[in-house]
């Protein structure tokens, strides 16, 4: 049972940047007068890795560079990572869209994928006749569809447009039927790529169930690529993190989901407030002078997870050098529309500092941070018995990550932007 | 354990490429995708048409009125004794369609469906093959167009009194598959060339049409033969048009619908070997192109 059904060695891939194509017409014969000599081609040694927000010196750039992995029959494997990391291109070269320019894959058994649905569906036909049409773009005969077409509309949930043009269906009724006819497909290995963003709540639910079913219950092999966590960690075992065209995690879904967030690398270490304007005397005495936000209370900023625990550490410089008792510091944070959510003010809950150094550390905890996904503003302020010393607005933008708030996998509300309470149910 | 299975993989996907890499025995798998493309190309061919498939017949009807009122009527070009020109025309015509359609539909394959192809895997040339039969059947429906007025002609005037099918019309299957090869060939070709070179795209539109005149479409060969006899024609445009395929097939499907011209076993060899080899380099050029197209179109 436990035997590989995939295995993937040293798989690159190469793309010439900015213009169309591997390379312009003297390239093309430049490669061909190397090959015709019985040479290596040129171009492959030239390139650089894959990051996205560094400009790089060379035309050339590998989307993936020597990936090496093995799947294991009825496993399912997740792929994460940032965009631009490379999951696309991987997946087209599993579903032999595009080829690797290094390195092979061998398989035991079919590979079908289902890279955004709805492609192949033709507006004039009837939902009826797309099944067909669809099915047998992903490899089914016509036989093996004919015996499932039943099953296939009931699950699609469209009986009642079956034989009505695809084009007048909205676009979430074509993502359930397209993923209807995926769903009955029956590779060894199917490769799923971010196909559960459309479509509502009911029927991503469904999907979800369905590809359990097809990974535990029928015992076939998934490559899933998403951004979204919740599903990831719903259906797969076992996680490869890429990053900027290489691998560089693997593991079972939680710890891969953390290494994740943590090593997004479009986050800056510090916040650096020293230089940012104050209004009057604010910041003459005690000074903000740098600011911390991250998951883990260390010394380097992270992404934070919703229900995760946040830590919000704030440097304090002590400019005026002299000692004051009663000092209480406040984080406030806002939503992406500015409207104000919540503060932690460290005196309303008891806590004031005695500032003795010249530079210390306060830190706020939150043990299960309640924000949705998306980004939030805060502001930072430190004051003296009720007197302002230092205030700064906007001190920093910090996007959540999607997490667990409840432990269930689930969360109320997910679309509206508001906060999370723990609750009970009597 | 791991080592005895080693030898057990079924599939390998890998950077290399063989000049013809035509896997049988997954086309033959995927042949209900073949009849598939084929319905979709006929259904939704003329959709939301009030004429509907009439237009199949429309287009070769109309072509065929003003090659008679310009060629024969105007230009008073002569189609032979007891051949009504109207009838020559339209073989001549018919035939041409099939070849001009396979061409033109199979020559935009990659960038048509560069959606698709970019998002499944099926065997490619599935997709021109589809073309070809599809336009298999419209040619069915000219045919039976041609055949109509055929026995129109022969059974209710005296103008066709000279037409009669000719014994190698058996040999009719081997011309239309002659047709549909160099369609399918120089189509393969030019999708594949196109994907990076998208100059040629802008050929294909003219070419067809200025190759027809090279085609003996609305003249007879013979005719060509004797403008070079007299001089009037220099001799190399003659035989570029003389061994011109097309030529010959086209003058081949007169010949035994019609009884026009004559029978050369020499050249209908000829034709049959190089509409092969047109094929075979499409073919060629088509599996280089769709194992990397997706990153160069």
């Amino acid at each position: 049972m436990s035997d590989i059904i995939l295995k993937a060695k040293n798989i690159s891939k190469q793309y010439r940047l900015g213009l169309v194509g591997t390379g312009t017409i003297s390239h093309d014969l430049n490669r061909w007068w190397y090959k015709v000599r019985g040479k290596e081609d040129p171009y492959l040694k030239i390139g650089e890795s894959n990051d996205r927000s560094t400009k790089g010196s060379s035309d050339y750039v590998w989307a993936l560079k020597d990936i090496n992995f093995e799947v294991k029959r009825g496993e399912v494997l997740g792929i994460i990572g940032k965009n631009g990391a490379g999951k696309s291109t991987l997946l087209k070269i599993l579903s032999k869209v595009t080829g690797p320019t290094t390195g092979e894959i061998k398989t035991k058994g079919r590979i079908a994928s289902l890279l955004e649905v709805g492609t192949g569906f033709h507006g004039e036909m009837t939902g009826r006749e797309n099944i067909y049409l669809n099915g047998a773009i992903l490899g089914m005969t016509k036989k093996e569809i004919g015996s499932k077409i039943d099953e296939i509309i009931d699950f699609s949930g469209c009986q009642r447009y079956i034989d009505t043009p695809v084009k007048r269906y909205s676009s979430g009724m074509t993502v359930r039927l397209a993923f209807a006819v995926a769903a009955f497909l029956e590779p060894e290995i199917l490769v799923i790529d971010e196909v559960l963003a459309v479509g509502d709540a009911e029927f991503q639910k469904k999907a979800i169930g369905k590809m359990q079913d097809i990974s535990q219950g029928e015992g076939r092999t998934v490559l899933f690529v998403s951004h979204n966590m919740a599903a990831v960690r719903n259906l797969c075992d076992r996680c490869m993190v890429l990053e900027n065209g290489k691998i560089s995690f693997v593991a079972e879904t939680e710890k891969a989901i953390e290494f994740y967030y943590n090593s997004s690398t479009n986050v800056i270490k510090t916040i650096d407030l020293n230089d940012r304007k104050r209004a009057g005397d604010l910041g003459k005495q005690l000074k903000i002078i740098k600011l911390i936000v991250n998951t883990n209370n260390e010394e380097k900023n992270t992404i934070l997870v919703t229900g995760d625990k946040a830590f919000f550490k704030l440097v304090v410089e002590n400019i005026s050098g002299m000692e004051y008792t009663n000092v209480s510091f406040t984080v406030s944070v806002f939503n992406e529309a500015g409207s104000f959510l919540f503060a932690s003010r460290s005196d309303c809950i008891s806590k004031v500092y005695n500032i003795n150094k010249p530079i210390q550390t306060f830190t706020s905890y939150i043990e299960k941070l309640p924000l949705n996904k998306g980004e939030y503003t805060i502001n930072i302020n430190c004051s003296l018995n009720d007197r302002m010393l230092d205030s700064v607005h906007e001190a920093h933008i910090f996007s959540v990550q999607e997490g667990d708030y409840y432990g269930s996998g689930k969360l109320p509300a997910k679309k509206r932007k508001g906060v999370y309470v723990d609750y009970k149910w009597l | 354990m791991n080592t005895i299975k080693e030898n057990n993989w079924l599939y390998t996907i890998s950077p290399k490429k063989r000049a013809i890499n035509l896997n049988f025995k997954e086309i033959w798998n995927y042949r209900d995708l073949l009849f598939l493309f084929v319905k979709r190309d006929v259904i939704t061919q003329y959709k939301q048409t009030i004429l509907g498939p009439l237009w199949y017949l429309a287009q070769p009807l109309f072509t065929t009125v003003i090659f008679t009122l310009v060629f024969n009527n105007i230009a008073s070009i002569d189609t032979g004794d007891g051949i009504p020109s109207f009838l020559f025309n339209l073989a001549g015509i018919t035939s041409w369609n099939y070849f001009s359609a396979c061409l033109s539909g199979t020559s935009d394959t990659f960038k048509a469906n560069q959606g698709i192809f970019g998002k499944v895997y099926f065997p490619r040339v599935i997709t021109p093959l589809s073309v070809v039969v599809s336009n298999l059947l419209k040619f069915g429906i000219q045919l039976l167009v041609f055949i109509s007025f055929y026995f129109y002609f022969v059974y209710f005037t005296d103008a066709a009194s000279l037409a009669r099918p000719v014994i190698v019309i058996l040999l009719l299957p081997i011309v239309i598959l002659i047709m549909a090869l160099i369609g399918l060939g120089f189509g393969m070709a030019l999708s594949s060339m196109t994907t990076k070179y998208r100059d040629l795209s802008y050929l294909v539109g003219f070419g067809v049409q200025l190759l027809m005149y090279g085609s003996a479409v609305m003249y007879p060969l013979s005719l060509i033969k004797e403008k070079v006899e007299h001089g009037v024609l220099p001799k190399l445009v003659g035989s570029l048009i003389e061994y011109n395929p097309m030529t010959i097939t086209i003058e081949l499907f007169r010949h035994m619908t019609l009884g026009v011209g004559e029978f050369s076993l020499t050249k209908f060899l000829y034709a049959l070997v190089v509409s092969i080899f047109i094929f075979l380099l499409g073919l060629i050029l088509f599996n280089k192109t769709e194992k990397s197209f997706i990153d160069t179109v």
